[in-house]
C-alpha cells in the first residue's frame, strides 16, 4: 500500500464574477478510494468536478496527481498536451448525459476503441476484441458492437460511456451524476456495475451526485457542499447516520422513505 | 484601363498568397490560413486552386488544367481560358510540357519533374472535419498531434464494410507529423504524392493553403491488419490498353454496356498516338 494519496486537492477556489463557484476546497483521495460529493443544485459540486478535471480554469488552488512517471504533479499547471494525455489515459470522465461523452455518429465499437487508438493502437483485430470484451463487461451484448449509440436505450448509452472511459485502465474516474435521468431499476443495475468495476479494477473515483442512495452504495467518504463551501465531510456512513451540520441533517431527513 | 492585372489578382494579394505558400512549404501538411478573395467563379469551382495558380504563374509559364484527369471538361476549359485571358500564358494539354498544372481530383499518370508545380483544388481541407465539427478543437488536435480520431473513421469503415471503404480523399500523414487531406483524389493516386514536383493545395471557401515540397514523405493511414491498398477498377483501358492507369467507368448505351477508359486524357491520347505510330 502506497503512503501517498493519488490526488491531493488544496484550496481550490473558483469565482464566477463576484459570485462563488466553489471556495477553498481541500481533500485527499487515496488509491482505491471512492469520494462522494453531495449537495443541492447550485452548491458548486459540478463546478468543483470540472475544476479538478481541468475543464474550467480555477482562480486559486492546486490539484496534485500522482503521475506514473513523475510522481506528484500539479495538474492545473501542467502543459496542455500533458494534461490531455492524462485525461485520455489515467483519467476518465463520465458525464451525466451519455450524449456529452459519446460520439453519437460512431458505432459502439468505435466509441470504445477511440481511446485505444488515441494512445496508439493500430491493429483492428485487437481493438475489436478489446471492445467486445468491454461491452460484455458492461452488460451490452457483443452483437450490438456495430450499432450506433442512437439505437441504444438511456441505460445502455450510460454503460457504453463507462466502457469507453475505462478501456484504457484509468486510475481516477470523475463521475458527474452518473445515474441522473435513469429510472430506478436501471439505476440499480448501473450502480451494481459501477461498484463491481470499482472494486475489480481498484479504481479511485470522485462521484458528484444529489442522490444520497448512490453515495451510500458507492462512496467510502463523503463531502457535503452548500453555497460553494464544504460544510461537512467524513466517512459516508458516519455522515449519513450521524449528520452534524444543520444542512446535512436537512439533506438526510429530506430523503423520501418508501 | 481595360486590361486585367497579370493573372487577375492584384500584386498585393499575390504577395499575401505567396507568403502563405512559402509558409505551407516550410511546414509540410500544415494548413495556413489566408485571406481568400472573391473570384469570378463560384465556390466549389476551384477558387482556391485558381488563386494559388495566379500567385504562382509567371509570363513564361506553360499551363495545363485538368478536371478528374481530363483536359476537356467544363471546369478545366473555363479555368484554362481564364488564365489565357488574364495572364496570356501558354497553355497545353501535354503533361510533360506544362510548368504549372492545376488539377481537380487527380494526379497525372505521367511522372512530374522538379521544374513543375502541381496545384490542387481543395473543397474541405480539414481531414478531421466530419468527426469533429469544431475548428478550434481540430486546430488543437493538429497542434498536439492527437490523431486517434482519424483511425476511428477507418475503424468504422472496416466494421461496416469489411475493408477500408474510403476510396478518395484518403487521409495521409506528412513527414510523420501532420495528418492531411490530399483533396478528393482517388486513393490510387496517394502513393504518387511522394514526387519530384512541388504540390500546392488551395481551398478558397475554407481559406486555407497547404503544401508538400518535393520528395516529402507521405504515408497513407491504415491498420496493421488492414494495410493501405491503392485500388483501381480491375480492367485495362478500352482505348489504349493501359493496365496501370486509373480508369473511369463509362456507360455507352442503354443496354447496360459499359467500358473502362483512362481518366487521364493526355496519357491515354499519347498512348493511342504511339500505337498508331508503331503500327504504320
Amino acid at each position: 500500500m502506497s503512503l501517498q494519496p493519488l490526488l491531493d486537492v488544496r484550496g481550490i477556489t473558483k469565482m464566477y464574477g463576484r459570485r462563488i463557484g466553489c471556495a477553498d476546497i481541500n481533500f485527499d483521495l487515496w488509491p482505491g478510494e471512492v469520494m462522494g460529493i453531495v449537495g443541492e443544485s447550485g452548491s458548486g459540486k459540478s463546478t468543483l468536478l470540472n475544476c479538478l478535471a481541468g475543464y474550467v480554469d480555477v482562480d486559486d488552488g492546486q490539484v496534485f496527481f500522482d503521475t506514473r512517471n513523475e510522481g506528484m504533479k500539479d495538474t492545473l499547471r501542467m502543459s496542455e498536451p500533458e494534461r490531455r494525455m492524462l485525461s485520455r489515459t489515467d483519467w476518465a470522465f463520465v458525464h451525466q448525459h451519455a450524449r456529452d461523452g459519446l460520439r453519437m455518429s460512431v458505432s459502439a465499437g468505435g466509441n470504445v476503441g477511440e481511446r485505444l487508438m488515441a494512445v496508439g493502437a493500430r491493429h483492428y483485430g485487437n481493438i475489436r476484441d478489446e471492445a467486445i470484451d468491454w461491452l460484455e463487461r458492461v452488460e451490452i451484448h457483443h452483437s450490438r458492437i456495430d450499432d450506433r449509440p442512437t439505437a441504444f436505450s438511456g441505460g445502455m448509452q450510460q454503460r457504453l460511456q463507462i466502457a469507453r472511459n475505462l478501456v484504457t485502465g484509468p486510475r481516477l474516474v470523475f463521475m458527474d451524476e452518473p445515474t441522473g435521468g435513469l429510472d430506478v431499476s436501471v439505476q440499480a443495475r448501473l450502480l451494481d456495475l459501477l461498484r463491481s468495476l470499482v472494486r475489480e479494477m481498484g479504481l479511485s473515483a470522485i462521484i458528484v451526485t444529489h442522490d444520497l442512495a448512490v453515495v451510500r452504495l458507492l462512496a467510502d467518504r463523503l463531502m457535503v457542499m452548500k453555497d460553494g463551501y464544504v460544510v461537512e465531510s467524513g466517512l459516508t456512513d458516519q455522515v449519513l447516520d450521524d449528520p452534524q451540520h444543520s444542512y446535512t441533517q436537512l439533506l438526510v431527513s429530506s430523503v423520501l422513505q418508501v | 484601363m481595360n486590361e486585367y492585372n497579370f493573372a487577375y489578382l492584384d500584386e498585393q494579394t499575390k504577395r499575401m498568397i505567396r507568403r502563405a505558400i512559402l509558409k505551407g512549404l516550410a511546414i509540410p501538411g500544415y494548413q495556413v490560413p489566408f485571406a481568400s478573395r472573391e473570384m469570378p467563379m463560384p465556390y466549389g469551382w476551384g477558387t482556391g486552386g485558381v488563386q494559388v495558380s495566379a500567385a504562382t504563374l509567371t509570363p513564361n509559364d506553360t499551363m495545363k488544367v485538368i478536371d478528374q484527369g481530363a483536359d476537356d471538361t467544363t471546369n478545366a476549359i473555363s479555368i484554362r481560358k481564364f488564365f489565357q485571358k488574364t495572364a496570356h500564358v501558354e497553355v497545353t494539354e501535354v503533361t510533360k510540357e506544362a510548368s504549372v498544372i492545376q488539377t481537380r481530383h487527380r494526379i497525372p499518370e505521367t511522372d512530374l519533374n522538379e521544374d513543375q508545380i502541381l496545384v490542387y483544388q481543395v473543397p474541405i481541407p480539414e481531414p478531421l472535419r466530419f468527426l469533429e465539427p469544431s475548428e478550434p478543437e481540430t486546430r488543437k488536435m493538429h497542434a498536439l498531434e492527437e490523431y486517434g480520431l482519424m483511425h476511428v473513421k477507418l475503424y468504422e469503415d472496416i466494421s461496416r464494410h469489411g475493408a477500408i471503404a474510403t476510396s478518395y480523399a484518403y487521409p495521409v500523414k506528412v513527414e510523420g507529423r501532420y495528418v492531411m487531406d490530399p483533396s478528393p483524389i482517388p486513393k490510387f493516386d496517394n502513393p504518387k504524392m511522394e514526387m519530384s514536383a512541388i504540390q500546392l493545395f488551395g481551398a478558397g471557401r475554407e481559406q486555407r493553403i497547404y503544401a508538400l515540397p518535393p520528395y516529402t514523405k507521405v504515408v497513407s493511414l491504415d491498420f496493421d491488419d488492414f494495410p493501405f491498398e491503392a485500388s483501381k477498377a480491375d480492367h485495362a483501358c478500352e482505348l489504349c490498353g493501359a493496365d496501370n492507369s486509373y480508369l473511369d467507368e463509362v456507360i455507352v448505351d442503354d443496354q447496360g454496356g459499359r467500358i473502362f477508359v483512362c481518366s487521364d486524357t493526355d496519357f491515354c491520347a499519347s498512348r493511342q498516338q504511339e500505337k498508331k505510330g508503331s503500327a504504320s
